[in-house]
């Protein structure tokens, strides 16, 4: 058993957003930077499928400057078994980043490649079905739910529910597989001190991603408009007729 | 340069989130871009004619790819149909919208025509002659802008953010059938259990009301919910409740939940995390009831009311029903 997470280091969410001087990318100073919330979740289902399996191995795959080797860290004490760092410098779009992925994934005997439904930094939600659409591999995104019968082995059949507007859709498809988690999926773990003794001697192989042209190209970063402070229409419950009246009378929303 | 938009279709009724991309598409069409607007549907043999709804929207042709696998989403099928009205329209332009399906689908797309894809935009313009896409990022803490390098553009479109505009109301467009080489499924939609009838999607809601913490506990919702139901809204929640177990995580608003802009957003005992304020900021009316005055929500609320939630709520809910 052989499974792939791909993560991504992204700024953590508390994180107030400030503007680079270039006016086009967030302004790195001290920025604190986590694993993708919900590729938490994708590693957290690898780990475990390798549990039940009793065997197997979790390789963690990044696209990034060198720096995010150190976050990468944060998913091996988690309990990956090793990582590959693919090189870039400066932004990549999620074409790009498929595109390094997929050339990094192929042909390796992976039985399932897990990934996070999106990256709460850019918010594209486009990397999975781009890495299984160049691979050729069935896809299911934002899953809650995943069930696969028998051993994670080519051939064996999965089971996914997807939420959708107002409900859930039920999926199988074959694997190798590439599945997007969405929150729900399960609860990560936090690392033990054990693990994060054992991280520090895993491996993190590095390469240069083969990303190829870029398909986009940002042009600015601006914060939205400030919201203009409102009234505290009153205390208690004796607020509430004033409320009423506001909201029908300036608002015009009831 | 022609412009393909998908329609999304259930059971052959088409969303209205997509006509609203037809309308954008029209309209950046007149404003120089040029060439037709094309509306693809992809749908069960006898679904297509709602796709003729779109001429009203200002699109010159309905195309139908039609297959018995086609009565739920068929990812392969689906992208397949796509990138062959791209190539019979020679289209530089592709909208979707981006709810569940148009995100699954988009990117599936955009990897075969090596498309740059801008995700969940707020805003198309064009700028010198040249597209320009504005999105949220981080959750709407920022606003991208992105322009395309690739031959061909994608973007999906937030769902509401679009005017619903009838460029030629009245008209109707001439449904034809789009050829496109089947492919073998590599996944298959087995059920789907929808909240038929049940208040509208988060993300599609006219109205929210969430509860927070300050409810004390899961047992204490009802009045959110019967607030919600007064003003035909949906219930939301904050990321402390949902971690906490006390609502489902479909129900969360804000970064790692749900970015939402309904008219009217009603935070109950929320206090205004940076994450929950990111995902409801951009609502058109927020109100704030939080027995803490200097709550952070109160600082982006256009009204708010200091107290006890337990007596504010059920009496804002009766107040409200007196109203019909």
């Amino acid at each position: 058993m052989k499974i792939a997470v791909c993560l991504k280091p992204v700024p953590a969410t508390d994180t107030r957003v400030k503007i680079d001087a270039a006016g086009k990318r967030l302004d790195p100073a001290g920025v604190s930077m986590v694993i993708n919330p919900y590729d938490e979740f994708a590693l957290e289902e690898a780990l475990k499928l390798k549990e039940a399996a009793g065997s197997g191995e979790v390789v963690l795959v990044t696209v990034g400057p060198p720096s995010f080797a150190a976050t990468i860290r944060n998913g091996l004490a988690m309990g990956a078994d090793s990582a590959v760092l693919l090189g870039a410098e400066g932004e990549l779009d999620s074409l790009q980043v498929a595109r390094a992925l997929a050339a990094e994934l192929k042909d390796k005997g992976y039985d399932l490649i897990l990934c996070g439904k999106q990256a709460v930094d850019d918010d594209a939600s486009q990397v999975a079905p781009m890495i299984a659409e160049l691979l050729g591999l069935p896809c299911a995104t934002v899953v809650a739910q995943l069930t696969i019968e028998g051993a994670v082995a080519p051939g064996a059949t999965a089971h996914a529910h997807r939420e959708i507007e107002g409900g859930i859709e039920e999926v199988s498809f074959t694997l190798p597989a590439v599945v997007a988690a969405q929150k729900g999926l399960n609860e990560p773990r936090y690392p033990s001190l054990k693990g994060i003794m054992a991280a520090k001697k895993k491996t993190v192989e590095e390469r240069p991603a083969q990303a190829g042209e870029p398909a986009l190209e940002v042009i600015g970063l601006t914060l939205p408009p400030a919201r203009s402070s409102g009234r505290i229409v009153g205390e208690g419950v004796g607020a509430v007729e004033e409320l009423v009246r506001v909201l029908r009378e300036e608002a015009k929303v009831i | 340069m022609a412009i393909v938009v998908f329609l999304e279709q259930r059971e052959g009724e088409i969303k209205k989130t997509s006509f609203e991309a037809v309308a954008e598409a029209r309209r950046l069409a007149d404003a120089g871009l040029g060439g037709d607007v094309i509306a693809v549907i992809a749908c069960a043999p006898g679904q297509e004619g709602g796709a003729a709804q779109a001429g009203a929207y200002g699109a010159d042709q309905a195309w139908a790819a039609t297959s018995p696998a086609f009565a739920s989403y068929q990812p392969e099928g689906y992208a397949a149909a796509l990138v062959a009205a791209q190539q019979k329209a020679q289209a530089g332009l592709i909208l979707l919208t981006a709810g569940a399906l148009g995100k699954d689908l988009a990117p599936r797309v955009a990897a075969k025509l090596s498309a740059g894809l801008a995700s969940d935009c707020a805003q198309l313009d064009l700028k010198d002659g040249r597209l320009v896409a504005t999105r949220p990022v981080y959750a709407g803490k920022a606003i991208q802008q992105v322009g395309f390098r690739s031959q061909v553009a994608m973007a999906t479109l937030r769902p509401k953010v679009f005017p619903l505009t009838e460029h030629r109301a009245g008209n109707s467009a001439p449904v034809s059938v789009l050829e496109f080489s089947p492919v073998e499924p590599k996944l298959t939609v087995t059920k789907i259990s929808a909240a038929t009838g049940g208040p509208a999607d988060l993300t599609e809601a006219d109205v929210i009301v969430s509860g927070g913490r300050g409810l004390k506990g899961p047992e204490h919702f009802g009045i959110i919910e019967d607030l919600a139901k007064a003003l035909g809204g949906t219930v939301g929640a904050s990321r402390a409740v949902v971690d906490a177990g006390w609502r489902p995580h479909g129900d969360q608003v804000g970064q790692t939940g749900k970015t939402v802009s309904p008219k009217l957003y009603v935070a109950v005992g929320i206090s205004g995390a940076i994450q929950h304020l990111a995902g409801m900021s951009s609502s058109r009316c927020i109100v704030a009831i939080n027995k803490d005055a200097d709550a952070p929500i109160f600082k982006i609320a256009d009204y708010g009311i200091v107290g006890d939630a337990f007596e504010i709520v059920p009496a804002l809910t009766e107040a409200v029903r007196k109203l019909h």
